[in-house]
């Protein structure tokens, strides 16, 4: 990164814990007109009772439906009167609330997340409302096979219950009662481990006034550790009646906070990363074998996989299975110098675009925080950047080569899976 | 934020928002050409150019195009629509020569026989993907339906048989006249460096033709029907409506848009209180699209097939009631409170002012700013709100059902 584009570059983020344990960490910017939050809630699906799948999704849905002094509908009408932009998201251990507005408005929005968070009606009346809106969903993803596919390809490669599939099961939702979604939301929407991303126009000294008034009192709760286990494999062919066949493999990585992950993430962005990436290159651009191919980097707090999809017609899908597999061997034997070239001028480029938007920016920082404990600027990421080299990269590849793959397909016929080369 | 635009004598325009501020700078080419252009034979031409343009010029191969637009860290892609063909990157300021550079090549593509036969394999593969997702090809159907046989009802991916059909030497032909230096235009947005815009532009595309190429804009006539069509191997029932609303060139556009955003926007609108609030439906929305010559309200439902036809009645006697009642004031303020809301926070970045500028001068040959946008949806009234609920009635529509109902329960 040049001296001149540092500059364009916030410097400064700050982080305040509140006594109860929840973290603020915000990055002002006082050229936009904007400001945007990122709540994470310590309330995942990986915390979801196993006969009661979907519960934290549905409690996502039921918060929203009246708190504080709003009822269901003035609750949403006034976010929207506020011109809030909202999204909300259930994740392994947290449920994120993402929301963005004009900065003049910031402090009310807040409030209002701090009602919907800690003061939620959950109204009984409307539970078969808030359940029936997460069926649904999980109805929906029957019609989009690449979704279902990636979804099994999950459950197949994390060990229970970090593969599950953060909608819940159609069992699971039907089974959960009213005191139970109290109890639930009692337990984990709680203060210890949850973090709050600011991006935008504000003062940092006045955040946290408003933070520590709205948050401060927010009663702490422990909750029992997670147990993991082997996940049932089962086949990995799921059919489908149609003349697409979609292919999923997934390999193990190291998780966003080992000291490697910047080599792991930057040997998968070789892969998949802009159109010159070897994986678009060899499969669509040089053979003509389907419309999307792609691999990315999913990291949780102690793990991480590499999750590569592509889907194609079904008479073209063994071929480009093995492609995409033979690319993924391939990468063993490491990376050529201007493939990290391009693949640096790409983050760096991102990196400086991403505060063009505080809604990006506030996630970013929030999920960093989760990861390390700390945030690092712009500037700090754009030097690690900058000191990748491509025997950093190769010795981890040396390492921690792809393999133990997991397969799953979607489609008229199982295809023949790869045996492992070692 | 300064506007500035400059034309070059063999007709091209090129058009910013030049804004100091900014990190980063959008740009792209706009065509004037999409499926409104095409005939039957060269049906989704205009989209499988869009793949070709990436394929290589006699200065660069398909992987120097792909390299070359990483090396800059460029972020980029093309898209094609019913009328136009948008290839744009951002990149930092220092790029910006660099990006033109292969932009402007790129525009004179070879057309390659071989790279023609490999891609085609692609877009097929592109269409069978979409015949095989959510709404199962409906949207084409739809527009068949509605427009007849104008040239808005064409599909823009067109079908695995014309795409199958279509020689290269028809492509060429079509790319002669439609790419012509008076029928694109080059935007950008952002921290441009206009003056050198102009430069760099000139250098590239000054000895390109003009073909005075026009496009065809025939009165449409729009049809109502309704039409069920059963797909067995769905889980859902969707249901597709299209009905007549404001054109692109219709100062009326701006309250169109707020009627849909009361009516049927994915968050407290009157659909989604109804519908999508008590988990009846998956989704229901309702959103206005601009075209030149035609606007439309463009709706959307899925749910169990066994609740279709009550949801679908419910959205009916929904549409009746707006019809018949009109909206309120508090309706209208919350509804311009969140799309104002969306017009600036949408501003901050480069690339969506780059398609609100390069939209702008595709359909009206018009710069509008943020402040434009927003003082003209500020002045939109209830009586105008009512104006265009009278012109273009929501009740009157064209629509389309799949998913696993046989037939539609009567």
């Amino acid at each position: 990164m040049t001296a001149t584009t540092d500059k364009k570059l916030p410097h400064t983020i700050f982080s305040h814990r509140l006594a109860n344990g929840m973290s603020l960490v915000g990055e002002p910017n006082n050229s936009v007109q904007s400001a945007a939050i990122t709540l994470l809630v310590p309330c995942g699906y990986s915390a979801d009772p196993v006969d009661r799948l979907g519960l934290a999704s549905v409690l996502c849905d039921m918060v929203l439906r009246g708190a504080g002094s709003r009822d269901s509908r003035a609750l949403i009408n006034d976010l929207e009167v506020l011109g809030v932009e909202r999204g909300e998201s259930v994740g392994a251990t947290q449920t994120s609330f993402s929301a963005a507005t004009l900065a003049d408005s910031l402090y009310e929005m807040l409030a209002i997340y701090s009602d919907i968070v800690r003061r939620p009606h959950l109204p009984g009346d409307q539970l078969d409302a808030g359940k029936s809106v997460c069926l649904q969903e999980i109805y929906s993803i029957d019609d989009e096979p690449s979704q279902r596919l990636m979804i099994e390809l999950r459950r197949r490669t994390y060990p229970e219950p970090w593969g599950r599939s953060s909608h819940g099961s159609e069992a699971g939702i039907a089974a959960i009662s009213s005191p139970q979604l109290t109890e639930h939301w009692s337990h984990y929407y709680r203060p210890n481990s949850a973090i709050l991303g600011v991006a935008g126009n504000f003062e940092w000294e006045q955040l946290v006034d408003h933070v520590e008034e709205l948050f401060g009192d927010w009663q702490v709760n422990d909750v029992p550790m997670i147990v993991e286990k082997q996940a049932d494999m089962g086949a990995p062919h799921l059919e489908y009646d149609s003349n697409q066949c979609h292919i999923g493999i997934a390999y193990p990585s190291v998780p966003y906070r080992d000291p490697d992950y910047l080599r792991a993430w930057a040997a998968v962005g070789v892969l998949s990363g802009g159109m010159s990436s070897r994986l678009f290159t060899e499969v669509r651009e040089r053979r003509g074998l389907c419309y999307t191919v792609s691999a990315s980097l999913q990291t949780q707090l102690d793990r991480a996989r590499v999750l590569c999809y592509a889907g194609t017609s079904e008479e073209r899908a063994q071929e480009t299975l093995d492609v995409t597999h033979a690319e993924l061997l391939r990468l063993r034997d490491g990376v050529l110098p201007e493939e990290l070239s391009r693949l640096k001028a790409r983050i760096k480029s991102g990196l400086i675009m991403q505060q063009e938007s505080t809604s990006s920016r506030s996630g970013s920082i929030a999920r960093e925080w989760y990861h390390l404990g700390r945030v690092r600027t712009l500037v700090e990421l754009g030097q690690l950047v900058d000191e990748l080299t491509g025997p950093m990269i190769n010795e981890y590849l040396e390492s921690h080569p792809p393999r133990d793959f997991t397969f799953a397909t979607l489609g008229p016929r199982p295809l023949e899976l790869p045996r492992e080369v070692s | 934020m300064k506007f500035r635009s400059h034309t070059l004598d063999n007709g091209l325009e090129i058009v910013a928002e030049c804004n100091d501020t900014a990190h980063s700078v959008g740009l792209g080419f706009f065509v004037r050409t999409g499926a409104r252009d095409e005939t039957d034979e060269v049906a989704g031409v205009s989209h499988f150019l869009e793949h070709m343009v990436f394929k290589g010029t006699p200065r660069r191969s398909a992987d120097d195009v792909n390299r070359e637009f990483d090396e800059l860290g460029a972020h980029y892609n093309a898209f094609t629509s019913e009328e136009n063909t948008v290839y744009y990157a951002s990149v930092l300021p220092e790029y910006q020569e660099g990006v033109i550079d292969i932009l402007a090549d790129i525009m004179r593509p070879s057309l390659r026989e071989e790279d023609f036969d490999m891609e085609k394999k692609v877009i097929i593969e592109e269409i069978q993907m979409y015949a095989d997702q959510p709404p199962f090809g409906m949207d084409d159907k739809i527009k068949e339906l509605h427009y007849g046989l104008h040239p808005l009802a064409r599909s823009v991916l067109g079908t695995e048989f014309t795409v199958g059909e279509l020689a290269v030497e028809q492509m060429r032909d079509y790319f002669e006249s439609r790419y012509a230096s008076d029928n694109l235009f080059v935007a950008a947005a952002g921290k441009v460096d206009f003056d050198a815009l102009v430069k760099q532009v000139e250098s590239r595309c000054g000895q390109w033709k003009p073909a005075l190429t026009v496009r065809d804009l025939p009165p449409y006539h729009s049809h109502s029907s309704f039409q069920c069509v059963a797909r067995p191997a769905s889980t859902q029932q969707y249901v597709l409506q299209l009905a007549d609303a404001p054109a692109a060139e219709d100062d009326r556009r701006f309250a169109a848009k707020l009627l849909a955003t009361m009516f049927g926007d994915d968050s407290g609108s009157r659909l989604y209180w109804e519908l999508v609030d008590p988990g009846i439906v998956e989704s229901a929305s309702t959103g206005h699209y601009e075209y030149q010559g035609a606007g439309m309200y463009f709706s959307w439902l899925s749910c169990a097939p066994k609740d279709a036809a009550e949801n679908y009645s419910r959205m009916s006697e929904l549409q009746g009631v707006a019809q018949q009642q009109g909206f309120t004031e508090q309706e209208l303020h919350q509804a311009k409170s969140k799309v104002k809301a969306r017009v600036v926070l949408g501003s901050e970045r480069p690339r969506n002012r780059l398609f609100n500028v390069g939209g702008n001068w595709l359909q009206r040959r018009e710069y509008r700013s943020v402040a434009d946008d927003l003082k003209a949806l500020e002045a939109v009234t209830i009586n105008e709100i009512e104006q265009v609920l009278t012109d273009f009635p929501l009740t009157r529509h064209t629509t389309v059902t799949i998913g696993p109902l046989e037939s539609w329960p009567t």
